[in-house]
């Protein structure tokens, strides 16, 4: 390929590629990435292989996608232009879907979407589609993410290169700033103020970091961002690195992430191919070059001053701030880190400006937030929906509501360092602040869904045992409190709780918060003390009971 | 520390160095930074960290065996002890836990005779458990290699592990 010299380079390569569009033929996108665990590489080939014996190669073309965000129907493909949309597809279905639906324009029931016996064969009726808005997933699923190309014709790239052509630094901070843009890794803090602060630092080098850690289990949001469209992440970066000026970027992916590895890399080495990474980028003075590095298997790593302290091949430990990270990061130089979501963000704020993100959204919460969906609700997968949905929305009218006769008792939200919703609060708008206030935190994006049958004490003793095995060890508070806490709740379970539990368990849970080193002990309380606040009946019911009815039992936690 | 980190069990396999010389003949000017890239790749050619290994690792970069070892010990992907032929990862990740994983788990150890973070005595499988595989819709999940095995159920789990 050859490089592109100037943004109107870049213009008319997508012209070439939109003349070349074919748009009478038929396409079948098959998502290959989450799908793969049920056999979506297979249902894959044996589309190619039809294809090819019934020689339909200039009328049905096949396209590997990332998640299409119905997990639960795994695997999952869409007809377009039909907009049909099929699921739990196997190999055997192949031929018959070529013959009837792709030749004859039938609809196969048995792989439609159901609800309440139901059949919904259209996307568009869907309604777990229905109530999303799609901005950072805008290409995941619709895009083969091995193809630059796509992601071209799909308006990629046109935001960096509208960054580079008519817009300073400064510009580029504030329309972020302008845009209301929260860290999706969190804590949400203004994307726009951070940039600004990293712009400002002294250093003869910057650097900036993608936090793609996702750590907290039952989240897989990043993953998909990563997977299904890795050419949006890398962009936001360009974005973020013209706006700070830095040179040099560094994607840190989750060890347990190959696909996302795999797929990033191919895009890195298109873009560069293509001269959108680089020296001079799109004829500029503008360079920018892009690292991979992946994790080792440690949840802390995602804490923003261990990640550094892992790229830069230590254990990786957190340490006091200030210093941030915006002043003295890696190797001691002014760093920017930001979460995989937040990057994917970037593009469409700059191409469609700060005031159609602003217009998004809630007061204090702008834009859209991605949920991975998961634990016991029908339609588990991933949903973006703008701030502000409130959880039965997002429960019952995108997620199908809870499997079986069961009855929906609570939502997980922000992993181990957030809390559990009540069903009371299922009409609140869903913001940073507002779930801040009913004793969880946003996250990373992670809600688990929870019918009556769980116990919520071991839920709590669950997180705790998660906190405790990835405490990092360097700081007392956070080794030795997440510890005792767990011995508690296991001793509670156990049907051997004592009456002075539940003080002791809160005290335990002020202390470690006021004074751990880093995010992790400061809110691994936070399960503890939510599942404390709603539901302090199921503690003292097993106090009280003592070990006639004792939960079941895991293998014992290992010592700090 | 050197004793420390041999395992009698390497002792008995000899292991072959070609491989590690053809990662570390990548690193001729390694910094720090390169330490963690470099184990991942041993791990991956040999499936575990020989002792052998590091010591051309320390010999060619200059890190301390001791800072080594420290960043082993500290990341759960690396492993000192030689590892069974296959690895299974089940999941712990929350949508696993409130799905059963724990009683899957219970069935593992059951049928093979290992826990957590063991191998099989006849090296045929290692036993990880990992917080999330980042595909809570199958919960409970587990991997064993690359494969996904999906909303297990102890039978179901019993059935997989014998067939290999
Ligand atoms: C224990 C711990 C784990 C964290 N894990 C992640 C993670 O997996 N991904 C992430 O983006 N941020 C994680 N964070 C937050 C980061 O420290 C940091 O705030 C974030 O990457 C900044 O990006 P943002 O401003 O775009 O959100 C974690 C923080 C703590 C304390
Ligand atoms: S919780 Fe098991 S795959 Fe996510």
């Amino acid at each position: 390929m050859e490089k592109l010299k100037n943004p109107d380079d870049l213009k008319k390569y997508r012209k070439s590629l939109e003349s070349k569009h074919r748009p009478d033929i038929v396409r079948i996108f098959i998502c290959t990435t989450g799908c793969r665990a049920l056999g979506a590489d297979e249902v894959c080939k044996a589309f190619k292989s039809e294809i090819e014996k019934q020689s339909l190669k200039d009328k049905v073309e096949i396209v590997d996608t990332g998640c299409q965000g119905l997990c639960a129907r795994a695997p999952v493909l869409t007809i377009e232009p039909m907009g049909i949309f099929y699921g739990r597809v196997t190999e055997t279905d192949v031929p018959e879907i070529i013959s009837r639906t792709i030749l004859k324009g039938e609809i196969i029931e048995r792989l439609c979407y159901a609800e309440a016996g139901k059949k919904t064969p259209y996307i568009r009726d869907i309604p777990f589609y229905g109530k999303q808005k799609k901005i950072v997933l805008r290409n995941c699923g619709m895009v083969d993410p091995k193809s630059i190309n796509e992601y071209i014709l799909r308006d990629g790239y046109a935001a960096i290169s509208k960054a580079l052509s008519g817009m300073t630094p400064d510009d580029v901070v504030n329309e972020i700033k302008n845009s209301g843009l929260r860290g999706r890794g969190g804590a949400g803090f203004p994307t726009g103020n951070k940039w600004e602060f990293v712009k400002k630092a002294v250093g003869d080098v910057k650097y900036l970091v993608c936090n793609g850690d996702e750590g907290d289990p039952g989240a897989f949001m990043d993953r998909a961002v990563l997977e299904g469209d890795p050419h949006s992440v890398i962009e936001g970066m360009l974005v973020g690195a013209y706006a700070i000026g830095s040179k040099k970027g560094i994607v840190y992916v989750r060890a347990e992430y190959p696909i996302a590895v795999e797929h990033l890399n191919i895009a890195i080495q298109q873009a560069k191919s293509l001269g959108l990474l680089g020296e001079n980028i799109l004829g500029t003075s503008f360079s920018f070059d892009l690292e991979i590095k992946m994790g080792a298997g440690a949840f802390v790593c995602g804490e923003e001053t261990a990640l550094i302290a892992s790229i830069e091949g230590k254990r990786g430990m957190p340490r006091p701030r200030p210093p941030f990270p915006a002043t003295s990061g890696l190797w001691g130089k002014p760093t920017n880190i930001n979460n995989v979501e937040t990057f994917a963000n970037v593009p469409i704020i700059i191409l469609k400006g700060s005031e159609f993100y602003k217009a998004i959204g809630t007061d204090t919460s702008k834009g859209t937030k991605i949920f991975a969906l998961a634990g016991n609700v029908k339609n588990t997968g991933l949903v973006e929906v703008p701030m502000g949905t409130t959880l039965r929305e997002i429960v019952f009218d995108i997620g199908g509501g809870i499997p079986g006769r069961k009855k929906f008792k609570a939502a997980q939200m922000g992993g181990p360092s957030g809390g559990c919703v009540p069903a009371q609060h299922l009409d609140l708008p869903i913001d940073y602040e507002t779930v801040k206030e009913v004793g969880a935190i946003m996250g990373s994006g992670g809600l688990i869904v929870m019918d009556d049958s769980t116990s919520m004490v071991d839920i709590a003793r669950y997180f705790m045992e998660f906190c405790q095995e990835e405490s990092c060890g360097k700081c007392v508070p956070c080794r030795i409190g997440t510890k005792r806490m767990l011995d508690i709740l296991t001793r509670i379970t156990k049907g051997q709780g004592k009456k002075e539990d539940i003080d002791l368990l809160k005290e335990l849970a002020e202390v470690t918060k006021s004074a751990s080193l880093c995010g992790l002990g400061q809110t691994a309380a936070n399960p503890v003390l939510s599942t404390i606040r709603y539901y302090l009946s199921e503690y003292e019911e097993l106090i009280n009971k003592k070990d006639t009815q004792s939960l079941p039992q895991e293998s014992p936690a290992t010592q700090p | 520390m050197h004793k420390n980190v041999t395992s009698t069990k390497e002792n008995a396999l000899a292991i072959d160095l070609t491989k590690c010389h053809t990662i570390l003949s990548k690193y001729n000017q390694a910094t720090p930074a390169d330490l963690i890239p470099i184990l991942q790749q041993i791990q991956n050619a040999y499936g575990y960290l020989p002792q052998s290994a590091l010591e051309e690792i320390t010999a060619r970069t200059r890190i301390p065996l001791s800072k080594i070892y420290g960043v082993i010990t500290f990341y759960s992907q690396f492993s000192l002890e030689p590892r069974g032929k296959h690895t299974i990862k089940v999941c712990t990740g929350t949508a696993c836990h409130i799905k059963g994983a724990p009683d899957i788990k219970k069935k593992i150890t059951e049928v093979l005779h290992i826990h957590e973070g063991e191998t099989s005595q006849d090296y045929k499988f290692t036993y990880d458990p990992v917080a999330c595989l980042g595909t809570c819709f199958l919960a409970p999940v587990m991997m064993i290699d690359n494969r996904y095995y999906g909303k297990l159920t102890v039978e179901k789990t019993e059935t997989i592990l014998k067939s290999y």
